[in-house]
């Protein structure tokens, strides 16, 4: 059963996003976060809605299985929504009982509301469309600066892509460690959180263990093939600009000026009379 | 000139208690002589705790020996400078398939050892490609090794050392933990690569069935090596081999057996058809 899981969420399909380097998908990420907080205002997110929706639709990855990330953010959302609701001092909007809700904590809560929705909604859309390998590359070389402030970048992503091939490995340990302890009377579902959590150790102690060992028998393999870090080392698949980078690069430009220009004239603002 | 030569090699595996001060050392290694020619196919067989695997890590500069030389196509593996190239010479391949491979598809795991080596692009697919060929896994490249069956995660850790070209491979039992199918891949692999690329091997198991493929064969114990020879010479001295509590193939014990019962059989047979061939005799001269 645990072997089944698959690893981050890439939903492959054959879109132009899927094709570019993932550095460009990177950056544009960052940026799009930025944006999300660095403009606000109803011109601005409904410019930032046409874009994700734009990009959604180019990706070719169906909208429910965005909407799925969404779902493990549910609680913090709504916790934020809450305390802005209740707890931003202006002009009061209505009162129940003894809470009063202000015009500008409404305001507030759905801009809060509309940036961490948008937030996942964007780096889920750089996850769904990359392979976790592509994104190890590309923040191996993208990050290759911060070297100069003494950042094992290498180190980094060698550790991150040694991880995405073993946890599969080690699930299917925990499942069998867990089923050899069962063998001996072990519970796992029985009792309380404090049972439970100590129904572990037996899982827990014997996984630990056999990890250490794997991480030695790997690292002696690694040396045996003659592993020295990064210095020196080419790639099989080295990443690449094509033209459609170049492009992306523009366009994200483009996509800044753009922000900066509504955010200034602020149209719809002046269209609904609210300045 | 002998790819491989060790004279009187000894390696103390050194214990260390809590303050780090050396607590016992124990000799895992004890007074080796080893040369290999190029192209031999080398068999080492021993009991668990006989120093077959230290020995192994020696060949590969892992471990490099406490007294004693080693060198490895000339290049003395205590000399630093040229570990390397000495890893580059003779590859190794490891017990555990899950643990040796690094990549999370195929090709890129082949490709790892080349990488390491810095070599351009195309010559890296070209290595990628006539390594996975060479172990027949070409058509596995863009899988995960997750998907794999042990012997051909094991043939795509042969592959991975294949790609980086070595002299000489040293497999550290690679079937200890594959299923009898899986078995018979890895060794079918190992024995075409010695026979057909001329890839020096050195095998080390403890499956008798595997180790009369072997040009040469040392028995080990206790960190020496106690035998070598043909095949042929080492099994037929069954007794001594008990003694080493090591087995011999069935079909020699059999026929061990059988000479012990009176039948007059040469010594040292190895396969049924032999077996068959000399009782055949038998009946004949009878």
């Amino acid at each position: 059963m645990l072997k089944d899981i698959t690893l981050g969420q890439y939903y492959p399909t054959d879109s132009v996003i899927h094709k570019l380097d993932p550095r460009v998908k990177l950056l544009w990420t960052l940026l799009f976060i930025v944006s999300l907080f660095a403009f606000s205002g109803i011109s601005c997110y409904i410019a930032v809605t046409l874009v994700l929706a734009g990009l959604i639709r180019i990706s070719k990855v169906p909208l429910k299985f965005m909407m799925k990330g969404l779902r493990a953010i549910f609680i913090l959302l709504l916790i934020t929504v809450i305390f802005n609701l209740l707890l931003t001092p202006g002009t009061e909007a209505f009162r129940i009982w003894k809470i009063s809700v202000t015009w500008e904590g409404i305001r507030t809560a759905a801009y809060m509301a509309i940036r961490l929705v948008y937030l996942i909604l964007g780096s889920s859309l750089m996850t769904l469309t990359t392979t976790p390998n592509d994104l190890t590359d590309g923040m191996e070389k993208g990050l290759r600066f911060l070297k100069v402030f003494h950042v094992p970048v290498h180190e980094i992503a060698m550790m991150m892509s040694i991880a995405l091939r073993f946890i599969p490995i080690l699930m299917e340990e925990t499942d069998k460690i867990m089923k050899a302890q069962m063998a001996r009377g072990a519970e796992f579902e029985e009792g309380g959180l404090i049972k439970k959590a100590k129904g572990l150790i037996p899982l827990l102690v014997p996984l630990f263990i056999s990890a250490f060992r794997r991480a030695n028998d790997l690292a002696m393999a690694m040396e045996a093939r003659g592993y020295h870090g990064g210095e020196g080392r080419t790639k099989l698949r080295p990443l690449k600009y094509q033209r459609r980078d170049h492009i992306a690069y523009l366009l994200m430009l483009l996509y800044i000026a753009v922000m900066i220009l509504i955010r200034i004239s602020a149209p719809v603002e002046h269209l609904l009379g609210l300045v | 000139m002998d790819i491989i030569k060790g004279n009187d090699l000894v390696y103390d595996y050194i214990k260390y208690n809590d303050e780090g001060e050396r607590m016992a050392a124990v000799r895992a290694i004890d007074g080796v002589d080893i040369d290999v020619k190029p192209g031999d196919f080398i068999a080492i067989l021993g009991h668990n705790g006989s120093g077959k695997s230290t020995l192994a890590k020696h060949l590969n500069a892992i471990l490099t020996p406490t007294k004693g030389t080693l060198y490895v196509d000339g290049k003395d593996t205590r000399d630093e400078h040229k570990l390397w190239e000495i890893r580059q010479t003779a590859g190794m391949v490891f017990q555990n398939p899950d643990n040796q491979i690094i990549g999370t598809v195929v090709d890129e795991d082949v490709a790892f050892g080349p990488e390491n080596m810095g070599l351009p692009v195309e010559e890296l697919w070209a290595r990628v490609e006539s390594a996975l060929g060479a172990v027949g896994m070409w058509k596995y490249r863009s899988q995960s090794p997750n998907k794999l069956s042990g012997g051909q995660k094991q043939r795509v850790a042969i592959a991975g050392v294949v790609a980086m070209q070595p002299k000489c491979i040293v497999l550290d039992e690679p079937t200890a933990m594959l299923d009898p199918v899986g078995r018979q891949e890895v060794i079918a692999t190992v024995q075409e690569l010695n026979r057909k690329h001329g890839v020096t091997v050195i095998l080390i198991t403890h499956y008798m069935e595997e180790a009369i493929l072997a040009d040469r064969v040392l028995v080990m114990a206790g960190g020496k090596v106690v035998r070598q020879g043909t095949p042929r010479e080492i099994f037929s001295q069954v007794d001594f081999m008990r003694s080493q509590r090591l087995d011999v193939p069935q079909v020699t014990r059999l026929a061990d057996e059988l000479k012990k019962a009176g039948l007059d059989l040469p010594d040292g047979i190895l396969t049924a058809a032999e077996l068959a061939d000399a009782l055949e005799k038998y009946r004949g001269g009878e």
